[in-house]
């Protein structure tokens, strides 16, 4: 480009071509540098003191100072006394996780494939819930679930619940907020991957006598694949490490793992016991990731 | 024998649009509590209508105090990672370096890490170096969550560009900071302002990572989580609405700007019966 460069009048000359490739060559190091720098210091130096303080002495405490002993004892001892909502954590975002597949896959299949004219609407339509606050709009399930509310009085009418059962402040009202917070996470890269796909090889299954069932087994979902896997983890990951849910939906009887960390960091100042298990959650979170992936075969995504 | 005929041509429709009511919802409740007047500070049943809420949406003056440090924050925390964001996206997109993939992790790995570690990780950093937490510190965590959205954002604008464009500017005679601002800039400037806007959306509702980081600083997330314990006052709805609808008008907005620059391209283009047929 520089051979373009004009010499005419009114223009600076073009500097030596040995200076200027020099600075070509910075040049990218100097627009990366900031950037880069921020993320080292502040995502990637972080981990490295989380991992120090997930094994420091435990008896020490914040005033005090805790003291680096290599304790790697504290790993076994969270995981003895926060096994269940550890286990929560994956049940309860696993679960949402099929009912967000049931309510997604339609959806998304429904926008990219028969919306036609109306698709961008209804795109809007499925990332409107994150114009507006996620504390607020959990925080209105509590009305549409209360006890009080018409949806309970329905179900009490109809026997589906006791007279005196609840929906809120259940596993199933927590289950149903996460599915509600993160579907839109699964339902864009699904689309994204569904609106690719050529119609007429669908009509070229049933012109081979396949029936609907088999066409879609067969064509659609493989070739929505690459969207299924990227959406699925965009849903799991935050989900297994929410607790605004639990907290807002639930009792301490639903609590996850991230109602306990944020009580060990936040009230109880038990920092080795929290930074173990962040670390765990993280530890846990990247092998169901990567058993997903390996077993999805679409390792490309990442 | 219609119905079912009729049914099974658009379940998927049917399924997709109560799905769509199921996403709705919770807005519409917001939307309807904004103009509640409860029974008791603990309550979360519609009562009464009023139009209070609205007139004096700062009755709890700490709640707006909160909106305010939030909007700052977010600001603050938006020109930073929109300017780091924009450097790193038109080094990875116009240059060859060493070390690409490395810096692609990097981008990466943020945006697949839980929220809640890397708020306990950054908690963890100003605590063992003795850094207070409170306005600045919120500022840092939000622009470090931020940095990776804005590269990804900007660099799907600036891979899809023209070239050529910026080689005829170079033709015409402009030299390379004439090009930068008169052709690349402008034209890049959409996927900028689309990035901002996802970064200040992320940094004014992000709760997990703010609430690590805050100390005593209370942002509008935070007062909400500490007002679901003691009560929330019915303006949370209305701060909740107003927030939906500043978001739908500047939806709308781009939206008729796109519109409106396709009809114009299409007055100018030589073959507008092209766009009929798709």
């Amino acid at each position: 480009m520089t051979l373009l460069a004009p010499t005419g009048s009114g223009h600076p000359p073009p500097a030596p071509p040995a200076a200027r490739s020099g600075r070509r060559r910075l040049l990218p190091y100097l627009l990366l540098l900031p950037g880069a720098a921020w993320l080292l210091i502040f995502f990637g130096v972080p981990l490295l003191q989380l991992a120090a303080a997930s094994l420091y002495d435990p008896s020490g405490s914040l005033s005090t100072g805790y003291a680096m002993t290599w304790a790697f004892g504290n790993y076994p001892d969270v995981v003895q006394a926060y096994w269940p909502q550890l286990l929560r954590s994956f049940g309860y975002a696993g679960l949402a996780l099929v009912l967000a597949l049931l309510l997604g896959y339609p959806l998304a299949y429904a926008i990219a494939q028969k919306a036609g004219r109306w698709k961008n609407l209804l795109l809007v339509c499925v990332v409107a819930p994150m114009f507006t606050s996620f504390l607020v709009r959990t925080l209105a399930w509590k009305t549409i679930l209360s006890d009080n509310g018409a949806l309970v009085g329905l179900l009490r009418d109809v026997h589906l619940l006791a007279p005196d059962g609840r929906l809120l402040a259940t596993p199933f009202a927590v289950v149903l907020g996460l599915t509600y917070n993160f579907l839109p996470f699964l339902v864009l890269p699904l689309y994204a991957s569904l609106e690719r796909l050529d119609p007429r090889l669908l009509e070229a299954a049933t012109d081979l006598y396949a029936s609907p069932a088999q066409a879609f087994r067969r064509v659609t979902l493989p070739l929505s694949m690459p969207g299924l896997v990227a959406g699925t983890l965009l849903f799991f990951i935050p989900a297994s490490g929410d607790y605004i849910n639990a907290e807002l939906l639930g009792t301490p009887n639903e609590y996850m793992i991230g109602n306990v960390i944020d009580s060990a960091f936040l009230v109880r100042l038990d920092y080795p016991q929290g930074a173990a298990l962040s670390f765990l959650l993280m530890a846990a979170i990247l092998a169901v990731v990567f058993g997903y992936l390996r077993r999805a075969g679409t390792e490309e995504v990442l | 024998m219609r119905i079912s005929r009729w049914l099974a041509d658009r379940w998927v429709m049917i399924v997709a649009l109560l799905v769509l009511g199921y996403l709705a919802l919770p807005i519409l409740v917001v939307a309807g509590l904004s103009f509640n007047r409860p029974s008791s500070r603990l309550s979360y049943d519609f009562n009464e209508f009023t139009l209070d809420n609205w007139r004096q949406p700062c009755a709890t003056s700490d709640m707006c105090d909160a909106v305010v440090r939030s909007v700052q924050i977010g600001f603050i925390a938006t020109v930073v990672a929109t300017v780091l964001g924009t450097l790193m996206a038109f080094a990875l997109v116009r240059h060859r370096f060493r070390g690409r993939s490395g810096i692609n992790v990097l981008i990466f790995l943020p945006m697949a890490t839980p929220e809640l570690v890397m708020g306990t990780s950054l908690l963890a950093l100003f605590v063992s170096a003795g850094v207070p937490q409170g306005f600045w510190t919120i500022v840092i965590a939000h622009v470090m969550f931020c940095v990776s959205f804005v590269v990804v954002t900007v660099k799907a604008r600036l891979a899809g560009m023209d070239r050529r464009l910026e080689e005829a500017a170079m033709d015409l005679y402009a030299n390379e900071w004439q090009t930068f601002r008169r052709i690349t800039l402008p034209l890049v400037l959409p996927g900028i302002v689309a990035a901002a806007l996802l970064a200040f959306s992320l940094s004014f509702d992000d709760f997990i990572i703010t609430n690590f980081n805050a100390g005593t600083t209370v942002t509008f997330p935070m007062y909400v989580w500490g007002a679901a314990q003691r009560g929330i006052p019915p303006q949370v709805n209305v701060i909740g609405t107003a927030m939906f609808a500043i978001a739908l008008l500047l939806v709308g907005l781009s939206s008729l700007r796109g519109r409106r620059a396709r009809r114009a391209a299409l007055l100018a283009g030589p073959v507008p019966q092209a766009r009929r047929s798709s």
